[in-house]
């Protein structure tokens, strides 16, 4: 069962990139076996998330959203702990950013943003912070403190929007709408400065930088501080931490933190860029999209990113998709399913065939 | 059962051999762990193995009890072939093992434990029945009570090794191997092991004592196999040998490694150990009340076969783990326990380490090179211009200086630590502790794995280190690494110290003696 | 509050822990035997469809059960194969088996029902039938014991037997030789190894009849608490019956106690919209959001630590 060894870079391209065509083929089966062409379901996806800059508009929409959360995994990943509660991190943030935007009269949306993302971040951070406690300091399983905070989290947000935010007199579980003063500049105001022309309806907007310029914070703090250092180091090798004096307690408190307030900024891009109010469902299960995008970017931030393109175009595509045949969405979620079950979980069978090509050719040369 | 009858079988068959295995080899890679190995038991007697570390036994008792397949040679139980494919074959045979590491289930009882995998049928009540009239015989037979109620995390490690007897006699074992039995037991409780050794011996089992303590040997054995380096070098009828023989026989004429070096010039105490304690995570006290000086410019041995306090030591002195006692570096106390124990801490009261594991301790693996430079001086302002920026370029150049002067090959500092040798890890790990010209170095088996131009290369670096005025703490469990690097050797045994000799005053059998708990 | 409303919020408080209970007893078999599963929900979700779907086309509800428990041993093995014979990540596995029956489950629904990722209404035989208990009628207005008889009375067979198996799962697992062997293989599989045992074998089994509970869960939620599969009807249920397993560490009775006090808060949850507690009023999101808040808790060790199986979550790889 030992999987010999694979060069470095087989390991990040190859087993991804396998993981993800074993879950398309899987998927090719599943529609055809519903009576649809996979051929021509490829071919209305690839259209809809990229023929078009509409189609483009929402393909980055979502992508921005699995940066955020594929990003806040990710990092966690890095020190070895699987912070499953993205989506209730989410879900704060949205609160975050809620009540930075309605409570705080802000004279332009710049200043919004930064509070906004702050808030956001602040919130995430605080609804992680308490599952990261509990792992470090009293040995909780971070993956079921995080699970139960993801419930709890739609609890309290459902009591907010019921019984705090709600507009009165409405029966929609909704906030107020944001001052439209603050909405955040879309992708085809910012392109019109340069000239470049794209479509005016989907909802994609200066989010999306924000979310590129964290991909380079995280590598920047992964790779080039001394936190993240330490970050990487405990995630390798426990006991070498350990023998460097490096704090188990201060580390996944940290990450943890770090991890949350990533989570929590997606709702700058959803509940800020788009809704312009929060919502019950303002996360729509991109906090669990996220751990597909983490084990499919290999735990990168560039590769978060890839990934993150990817998953927004499946759900793009999927959308379209579910508009001119008879297949509905959720056949994004099965593909997203194979793929963390390929990546995560079953990576050692996909690295088999991997292993003995390379085992092969090594014999061969 | 064959406890009932064993008077009469001790009759027909003492000429008989239990086991006899003939030609085993195994090869884990590249290492040949057991080499062409022949042997033969007789049945009804106590059977010792002794070797030094690495010497081959583990591997080959594993053989026995089906863990691993040899790669040639036969097995005879009782003068049948008899093939040995697992766990489950080698019990249908008639062979117990009791591990060093116990194989109970910590929350089950006794009673529970006994029975697991050799119940009577799908019900637990009639099996828990038959055992407990069973245990009741064996107690009363061989002195091995133990509560059979009793949850086994709340017995002592003595009584949870009875436990695992007791589980080899419940499967009608014949033949019972024990290895290091009495690593984790306390004196008394050894004894009274080995009465109860004594007592089935006489029922007529057979008895494989794994050990590396030679009293227990000459105290207990029939008959004793020597091994060493992977080779069965002789077996002997205990009462016909001495201790002195089988410690030559255990260490060989080795070529003595030669180090050249100038007589040490010690300054004023750097270090002083007073009565320190360590009790481990299981309960065992570890270190029995320890007490040692190292003084400027001179090496401390510590010579001990594994498992005897050392690597506990080290890890105390490193703040790795917490103790009780004094240790004053300097003049001044060293935390023992709480904040100021970790290894942040002693780095800046200058101890270095180079731990004993490097894969698993010394080095993330999966680090660039230049990475692993960094570790555990990840706080250095060099590497650090900024609160929070880390300048990988000067850590990197910093690493290319390091590498040169310890001639780490290849010297890339973007390998990662997986892709060099054994040899170039540890100089790595080496040139990163020393570099930092610390007052004092831990280093735990610097050689260990490590081919012979490289342990050369390391031994005069330690050297030069000293001569540069650092004490060096050195733990081996190489004999004569400790004898040509050292100007102290202090030998452990179990948890304490059994004396201290000058390099030149004494020789290996002296301290392989001391080593096997003989002074 | 009436004695009616009582008997209702009782009554409901029964049938909401049935499928919690199956659920729970799977997981806790599961985890005793070293396995991690957070794949509850997924397994139950799939056996909501299946039993729902095929019952509804054989318009007999045991063919249906029958189709759930296949499909959901088939996602367990999935997580067997995952877990035990590759060393995978039990947790991920868990998550991607969720999301698989998620997506699944909808797109096999619409292009067989084409109702919007749901089954349609089952009826007659297609559902589950109540069973009441002899002579409920004439007990009924027996004072005290009347409607305690009236609350057991009138639920689907499920429901009874949910209740069976917490005897059952107990007696399996402290009285007999597997049972033995199942909690051995969780807390140290390296003894049960060296005992000659198959360690994947007993592990495979574990997770089998943890499929087969999670079917039947997912059968009485589709075919007896309600009439039919609707697109994520599980509802979270899987975490609160992993949440239940842990509040009662991992034992049978307890398991039943936690369901049975789960069940409650959500009956009285659906019952009530604002509940008033000595004249505080508490909002029924608090109600909801309880059994994970007591989860929390019983995790972080303040009232009783949880210790779960201690070789939970681990591949067994041989070694010495």
């Amino acid at each position: 069962m030992r999987t010999g060894k694979i060069p470095h870079w087989a390991d990040v391209t190859l087993v991804p990139l396998f993981s993800v065509a074993l879950a398309f083929a899987i998927s090719a089966v599943l529609i055809w076996a519903i009576g649809e062409s996979p051929w021509e379901a490829v071919k209305l996806m690839v259209e809809g998330a990229f023929g078009s800059s509409y189609g483009w508009g929402y393909t980055l929409f979502y992508a921005t959203n699995f940066i955020f959360t594929g990003l806040a995994v990710a990092v966690a990943f890095q020190a070895r702990l699987f912070n499953i509660g993205g989506e209730g991190q989410a879900l704060l943030g949205g609160l975050g950013v809620a009540l930075v935007c309605l409570y705080i009269p802000w004279p332009h949306w710049s200043i919004a943003l930064i509070a906004a993302s702050l808030g956001a971040a602040l919130f995430g951070a605080a609804w992680a912070l308490i599952p990261g406690y509990l792992q470090a300091k009293r040995g909780s399983h971070i993956v079921i403190t995080t699970i139960m905070f993801n419930f709890i989290a739609a609890s309290l947000l459902g009591y907010m929007l019921v019984s705090v935010l709600r507009v009165p007199g409405s029966q929609d579980p909704a906030s107020p709408r944001f001052p439209s003063e603050i909405a955040l500049p879309k992708l085809h105001e910012i392109l019109g400065l340069v000239g470049i022309p794209f479509s005016t309806v989907p909802p994609v907007n200066i989010a999306l930088l924000l979310g590129i310029a964290m991909c380079f914070a995280v590598w920047f703090m992964l790779w080039r501080t001394r936190l993240g250092y330490q970050i990487r180091a405990f995630g390798e090798s426990e006991p070498a931490a350990q023998y460097a004096g490096i704090s188990p307690v201060r580390i996944t408190i940290y990450v943890m933190l770090i991890s949350g307030a990533l989570a929590g900024m997606m709702a700058v891009n959803s509940v800020m860029g788009e809704q312009q109010r929060l919502v019950m469902n303002a996360v729509e299960g991109a906090g669990f999209i996220g751990i597909a995008v983490a084990l499919m970017g290999r735990n990168h931030p560039f590769g978060v990113f890839l990934a993150a393109i990817l998953f927004g175009f499946l759900y793009q595509g999927g959308a379209e998709l579910a508009l001119w045949t008879s297949i509905p969405r959720e056949l994004i979620v099965v593909i997203q399913a194979l793929v963390i079950l390929f990546t995560g979980a079953l990576d050692n069978m996909v690295r088999m065939p991997i292993t003995r090509l390379f085992a092969r050719t090594r014999r061969a040369g | 059962m064959a406890l009932n009858e064993p008077a009469m079988r001790q009759e027909t068959a003492a000429s008989d051999n239990a086991i006899e295995l003939r030609g085993i080899s195994k090869a884990f890679g590249s290492v040949q762990a057991n080499k062409d190995i022949s042997i033969r038991v007789r049945r009804g007697t106590i059977h010792g193995i002794v070797g030094e570390n690495g010497a081959g036994k583990s591997t080959l008792m594993s053989i026995l009890f089906g863990f691993y397949r040899a790669d040639s040679g036969e097995i005879f139980i009782n003068g049948k072939p008899t093939e040995i494919t697992d766990s489950e074959s080698a019990i249908r045979a008639g062979i117990g093992m009791v591990f060093q590491h116990f194989k109970l289930v910590e929350n089950f009882t006794v009673l529970e434990n006994v029975i697991l995998g050799a119940e009577a049928g799908g019900l637990l009540r009639p099996s828990l029945a038959r055992a407990r009239g069973l245990l009741k015989d064996l107690a009363r037979e061989f002195e091995l009570n133990v509560d059979p109620d009793a949850n086994i995390e709340d017995l002592s490690v003595g009584h949870q090794q009875r436990v695992e007897i007791l589980k080899a006699l419940y499967r009608e074992a014949d033949i019972l191997i024990l290895d290091e039995p009495t690593g984790v037991l306390t004196p008394s409780e050894a004894d009274h092991l080995f009465r109860i050794l004594k007592g089935l011996k006489e029922q007529g089992k057979t008895i494989i004592l794994i050990t590396h303590k030679l009293r227990e040997i000459m105290d207990v054995t029939d008959d004793v196999s020597v091994m060493r380096r992977g080779e069965m070098v002789a077996t002997r009828v205990t009462a016909q040998t001495s201790p002195t023989e089988l410690a030559e026989l255990m260490v060989g004429r080795k070529v003595l490694l030669r180090v050249e070096k100038t007589p040490a010039e010690p300054g004023a105490e750097v270090l002083r150990v007073e009565n320190l304690r360590h009790v481990d995570g299981q309960g065992v006290e570890r270190l029995r009340g320890i007490s040692f000086g190292i003084r400027k410019g001179e090496i401390l041995g510590i010579a001990g076969v594994s498992g005897n306090g050392q690597s506990e030591l080290l890890e105390v002195l490193s703040g790795l783990r917490e103790a009780e006692g004094q240790v004053v570096l300097d003049n001044e106390a060293l935390p023992l326990s709480g904040s100021g124990c970790d290894g942040q801490s002693r780095r800046a009261r200058r101890i270095a380490h180079v731990p004993e594991d490097r894969q698993r301790r010394g080095l993330v693996m999966n680090f660039h090179a230049w990475e692993n430079i960094a570790l555990g001086y990840h706080h250095d302002p060099l590497y650090n211009p900024s609160r929070w920026r880390m300048d990988n370029p000067a850590i990197i150049r910093d690493t290319e200086g390091k590498m040169s002067a310890f001639d780490v090959r290849p010297p890339d500092p973007q390998l990662k630590a997986s892709g060099f040798s054994g040899g170039n890890q540890q100089k790595l790990v080496l040139a990163r502790e020393i570099e930092y010209e610390p007052d004092l170095l831990l280093v735990g088996q610097p050689t260990r794995g490590v081919d012979i131009g490289a342990i050369e290369f390391i031994h005069q670096r330690l050297i030069r280190l000293r001569d540069a005025g650092a004490a060096i703490l050195l733990i081996s469990v190489e004999l004569d690494e400790i004898m040509a690097l050292s100007d102290r050797i202090i030998v452990m045994f179990d948890g304490r110290i059994m004396g201290e000799r000058m390099p030149d005053e004494t020789n290996a059998q002296e301290l392989g003696l001391m080593m096997a708990g003989m002074a | 509050m009436d004695v009616a409303t009582i008997v209702q919020v009782l009554e409901s408080t029964l049938r909401l822990a049935t499928p919690l209970l199956f659920a729970c007893l799977a997981g806790l078999i599961s985890e005793r035997a070293g396995v991690f599963d957070i794949g509850l929900e997924g397994k139950m979700l799939m056996a909501a469809f299946m039993s729902a779907a095929i019952a509804y086309v054989s318009g007999n509800v045991w063919v249906g059960l029958t189709a759930a428990v296949f499909a959901s041993v088939v996602l367990s093995l999935v997580h067997g194969v995952a877990s035990i014979t590759f060393r995978g990540n039990q947790l991920i596995s868990g998550v991607a088996i969720n999301f698989l029956a998620a997506g699944i489950t909808v797109v096999v629904a619409q292009n067989w029902f084409r109702q919007g990722g749901r089954t349609p209404s089952l009826s007659g035989n297609a559902r589950m039938q109540r069973i009441d208990l002899p002579f409920v009628d004439a007990v009924r207005d027996v004072p005290v014991l009347g409607p305690i008889y009236t609350i057991l009375s009138g639920h689907a067979l499920l429901v009874y037997i949910a209740f069976l198996c917490v005897p059952l799962t107990w007696y399996v697992l402290f009285r007999t030789r597997f049972g033995l062997r199942l909690r051995a293989v969780g807390e140290n599989p390296a003894a049960v190894d060296t005992a000659g045992v198959s360690v994947v074998r007993l592990r495979y089994g574990a997770v089998a009849i943890c499929g087969v509970l999670c079917g039947l869960a997912g059968a009485y939620l589709a075919t007896g608490l309600s009439a039919g599969f609707v697109k994520d009807m599980t509802a979270g249920r899987g975490f609160i019956a992993l949440a239940a397993m842990i509040f009662a560490k991992w034992r049978p009775w307890h398991a039943m106690g936690a369901v049975l006090l789960f069940g409650l808060l959500e009956a009285v949850a659906n019952r009530f919209q604002n509940i008033e507690i000595l004249g505080v009023g508490v909002p029924v999101q608090a109600m909801q959001a309880l059994p994970y808040i007591l989860t929390v808790v019983i995790l972080a060790g303040f009232v009783g630590k949880a210790i779960p199986p201690r070789a939970g979550g681990w591949p067994y790889v041989k070694e010495h």
